[in-house]
């Protein structure tokens, strides 16, 4: 069980030890300039302390070369605390491309989640050991922040965008989730736990699921359903782009700009379509805002990906308008697509 | 001692004198006075109001979080209290705190001027002041605001239920005497030096007041205009900030930082400026290096307007911006720590005398130590990551605000005191007290390190049990932090009765502050003092300071 009285938090994603490294590495420096200062002012606290009242001592001249000492010396220090820093931020907004990826909707106050094979979970996050995660977080209401110290992570969650956080879990166990961004009256109860099972056993655990459908499926009903293939299909009757391909490609603007295609942009396009037009195209798209939940627009987000996973276009821009390959995404039964959040936490 | 061909300073006589304290009396001299003396007390007072209400929110905060469970008041109400704590603190007594009160007391004095540049606007500055504490008040009274004191958006403009604009409005009023403050001393300093006080001759504390003023009236009203459109968003839905109406809720952070970076050096600076001060004084000693620390506070006040976005690693900015805003959190560390040396270096070979003054500067120069090392932890990018929004960062702020302006301070309240009240303080509770405020306050903010790394994110109402051994070590030392506090009420307010006459100069100091009688005359000096040497000039002999 946990300890009653930790100073230490686990250590349980590849990144976590890499940040504790540095942590270690500040403590050092810490200790010994405080160290310095504190001991240099009760040494000369003591061996300069006033002995008559009216003693006046000698002026001492300043000194240019200790001045460029205590500039250059700390200034040198603190590139190399940069430069480290840096690298783990690096590699904290790089995850890995053979990610397993998760759709996390946060509000006040909760977290969902579903699973890639669209099975959904609440406060409760289950994944794999040695496999990366990558989270794609989407807000409700107001910001949140998705963090578990035991992976040294922390991603805000806000609207109206779409975040990412990725990790390797590394050790199995339970570990505390915690909404980390103030966000209302019971933001200290928006917390959960992930829990990082075994690769076999996680397999086990995604099967005794309640089969609901995947993430990109549930996203290609909600297309066919809001008749988004009337416009955005492959051949010569689209007056929308075709989103074949399209995901992670650059994409050329109306408005001159060129942007890649990520999930934000595409959510940000459901929602507000005329924000980022793209070149060769009108502004006829309706908004979709409050007609799909945020849990609906993560799972057209995935569904948009999906189909850049079954045929990969070659390198480089994405032709706004594609006219050679593909299927229409065929939305079978209109069905009801989005089930309310099931709250039962599996074991 | 700078030689000054004024008067030579009468000690205190026995039979009544004239000075700004009993020259006039009556409510009405007070509420109306032009004097900047006067005006220093009635700020005087009203920071040590808003002092202890901020101060009895953070009893009840530490009192909730003795457990884990949140059991003493309703995660509302706690959420109310925090974000008051902050309001008042911020906003009422750290930004007004030092400038308003020892600055406003002191700058005329220490360039040899009768008053500052526009008196009036220095009366208005404080009424504008107390107008915005009222509206603040009134929000308290009637149920208090719960966005925290950052007033994140959306939350605050769509989803918040308590008193956002009222206190808002407080918050925007109040901002404009800080404006007319920083002014006021801009122009003072620039045009009513007394006759030889050249830039280079001048106090360390009227430099740094300088630099603060600076910030004061540049990045204020960047803050008036953003609350503006917190107002403008939350009473006429107008889209700004919410993204459901078409705005960005990281706009906000962008221009809420853009100030409130800053105002952490309106906080801090001058407190580096009584800390000068303090250091010569009780040193007997001229500065080391005078140039390199005047200068580090203009720099500071330059860089602080760069770094804004250290405070949004993790909000989703790009991650380049999040490297130069990393880069240039480590740049602005340099100047303090010039700051740290310089003083250190000041006490090599001088007369070190252990008053109270001086136990609060150690305590400053140490605790902004630590706060300001642990501040490299969170330029670190990516290590802020993990410990940004926990109890790392509470700890981290109080050790800057509370180890450092609140130590200085307290340490400059009782080094002017015998000028201010023309009575001395009685030095063995001074000096107990300083040591009670040193334990108690490493007591409270030390563990919050811990906790912090160990994950415990702020404002939380309840937490996890692994967390409540250093939450209960925490709520101890801010019980003895809070004796530490009252303690000097206390024997500050009984001194002004039954302490003992002080001289013009009980410490012996070479600032034109202590030319003239203690309490001061209404016009100050008698006569213009001419100024011509350098400042801490304490030794028999001329020094050339190598600059």
């Amino acid at each position: 069980m946990r300890e009653t009285f930790p100073l230490f938090p686990q250590e349980a994603s590849t990144l976590a030890p890499r940040v504790d490294a540095l942590y270690f590495y500040l403590i050092a420096v810490t200790i010994f300039f405080s160290l310095l200062i504190a001991l240099s002012i009760l040494y000369f606290a003591i061996k300069y302390r006033r002995r008559s009242e009216s003693e006046l001592p000698h002026g001492v001249e300043g000194s240019l070369k200790l001045e460029i000492a205590w500039s250059v010396i700390p200034l040198l220090i603190t590139f190399s605390f940069f430069i480290w820093g840096a690298s783990i931020f690096f590699a904290m907004n790089r995850p890995p491309s053979d990610a397993i990826e998760i759709s996390v909707v946060a509000k006040q106050w909760m977290w969902k989640f579903q699973h890639a094979d669209g099975q959904r979970e609440i406060n409760e996050l289950h994944v794999p050991l040695g496999q990366a995660v990558k989270l794609t977080m989407a807000s409700e209401d107001v910001i949140h922040s998705f963090y578990v110290p035991a992976f040294r992570m922390k991603r805000d969650v806000l609207p109206g965008k779409v975040a990412t956080y990725w990790f390797e879990a590394t050790r199995p166990g339970r570990y505390h989730l915690f909404c980390a961004e103030y966000c209302g009256t019971k933001h200290s109860g928006m917390i959960g736990w992930v829990e990082v099972m075994d690769p076999v056993d996680f397999q086990s655990w995604l099967a005794g699921g309640t089969g609901s459908e995947s993430l990109a499926s549930a996203g290609a009903k909600l297309f066919a359903q809001h008749a988004c293939n009337t416009c955005h299909r492959p051949d010569s009757l689209a007056r929308g782009p075709n989103l074949e391909g399209l995901f992670g490609k650059k994409v050329q603007l109306q408005d001159g700009r060129t942007i890649v295609a990520d999930e934000s942009y595409i959510r940000e396009s459901i929602v507000m379509p005329n924000a980022k037009t793209v070149a060769g195209f009108q502004p006829i798209m309706p908004t979709f805002q409050g007609l799909i939940s945020e849990e609906g627009l993560l799972q057209l987000v995935a569904y948009v990906k999906s189909l850049s996973k079954a045929a990969p276009s070659p390198e480089g821009v994405a032709p706004p308008l594609s006219k050679s390959r593909g299927q229409t995404p065929q939305g079978s039964a209109p069905a009801s697509v989005q089930e309310p959040p099931r709250s039962e936490a599996k074991k | 001692m700078s030689a000054v061909t004024a008067p030579p300073a009468v000690d205190l006589p026995a039979e009544p004198r004239v000075n700004y304290l009993n020259s006039t009396y009556g409510l009405k001299s007070w509420l109306l006075t032009r004097d900047h003396k006067r005006i220093a007390l009635l700020y005087l007072a009203s920071v040590t109001v808003f002092f202890f209400l901020g101060g009895l929110f953070a009893v009840l905060i530490r009192l909730e979080l003795l457990t884990p469970a949140g059991d003493l008041v309703q995660s509302e109400t706690y959420n109310k209290l925090f974000t008051m704590h902050g309001v008042v603190m911020v906003f009422f007594f750290l930004i007004p705190a030092i400038p308003a009160v020892l600055g406003n007391f002191l700058i005329p004095m220490m360039i040899g001027a009768k008053d500052l540049a526009f008196p009036r606007l220095n009366l208005l500055s404080w009424y504008i002041y107390v107008g915005g504490g009222l509206f603040t008040l009134w929000s308290i009274v009637h149920g208090g605001v719960d966005t925290g004191w950052t007033f994140y958006t959306p939350y605050s403009t769509t989803y918040s239920n308590s008193h956002v604009i009222v206190t808002a409005v407080g918050i925007f009023i109040t901002g404009f005497s800080s404006i007319l403050t920083g002014l006021n001393f801009i122009v003072t300093i620039h045009t009513m030096r007394a006759p030889g006080l050249t830039w280079f001759r001048l106090p360390l504390f009227v430099w740094s007041h300088y630099a603060t003023s600076l910030i004061m009236v540049l990045g204020t009203p960047v803050i008036a205009v953003t609350i503006l459109m917190v107002g403008v968003e939350r009473l006429f839905h107008l889209g700004i900030f919410d993204p459901r109406l078409g705005g960005d809720p990281i706009l906000f952070q962008h221009l809420f930082w853009f100030y409130s970076h800053p105002a952490v050096y309106i906080m801090v600076l001058p407190a580096m400026g009584v800390v000068s001060e303090l250091v010569t004084t009780f040193s007997r000693k001229n500065i080391f290096g005078y140039k390199f620390v005047a200068f580090s506070s203009m720099a500071i006040a330059v860089l602080s307007f760069l770094v804004w976005g250290h405070h949004m690693f993790v909000s989703g900015q790009s991650v380049y911006a999040g490297l130069i805003f990393s880069i240039l959190s480590f740049l602005v560390a340099i100047p303090s720590a010039v700051k740290v040396f310089n003083w250190t270096a000041t006490m090599y070979k001088g007369s070190i005398s252990y008053r109270t003054p001086m136990l609060y500067a150690f305590g400053f120069i140490g605790l902004f130590t630590i706060g300001g090392l642990t501040g490299m932890f969170l330029a670190a990018i990516g290590l802020d990551v993990h410990v940004h929004d926990t109890y790392f960062i509470v700890a981290h702020f109080h050790y800057i605000m509370v180890g450092g302006t609140i130590m200085a301070y307290m340490g400059g309240i009782h080094y002017w005191w015998p000028k201010i009240s023309g009575k001395l303080y009685p030095e063995g509770w001074a000096r107990f007290s300083a040591l009670v405020i040193f334990v108690g306050f490493n007591l409270t903010f030390f563990p919050q390190f811990i906790l912090g790394y160990l994950g415990m994110p702020r404002r939380y109402h309840a937490y996890p049990e692994e967390f409540q051994v250093l939450n209960v070590m925490s709520s101890a030392g801010a019980s003895i932090l809070g004796v530490g506090y009252v303690v000097p009420l206390i024997y500050l307010i009984w001194s002004m009765r039954y302490g003992k006459a002080a001289s013009a100069n009980p410490w012996g100091s070479t600032g034109l502050e202590w030319d003239t009688p203690s309490p001061p005359p209404t016009e100050n000096f008698a006569v213009t003092p001419v100024v011509t040497g350098d400042p801490y000039q304490y030794s028999p002999e001329e020094v050339e300071v190598v600059g």
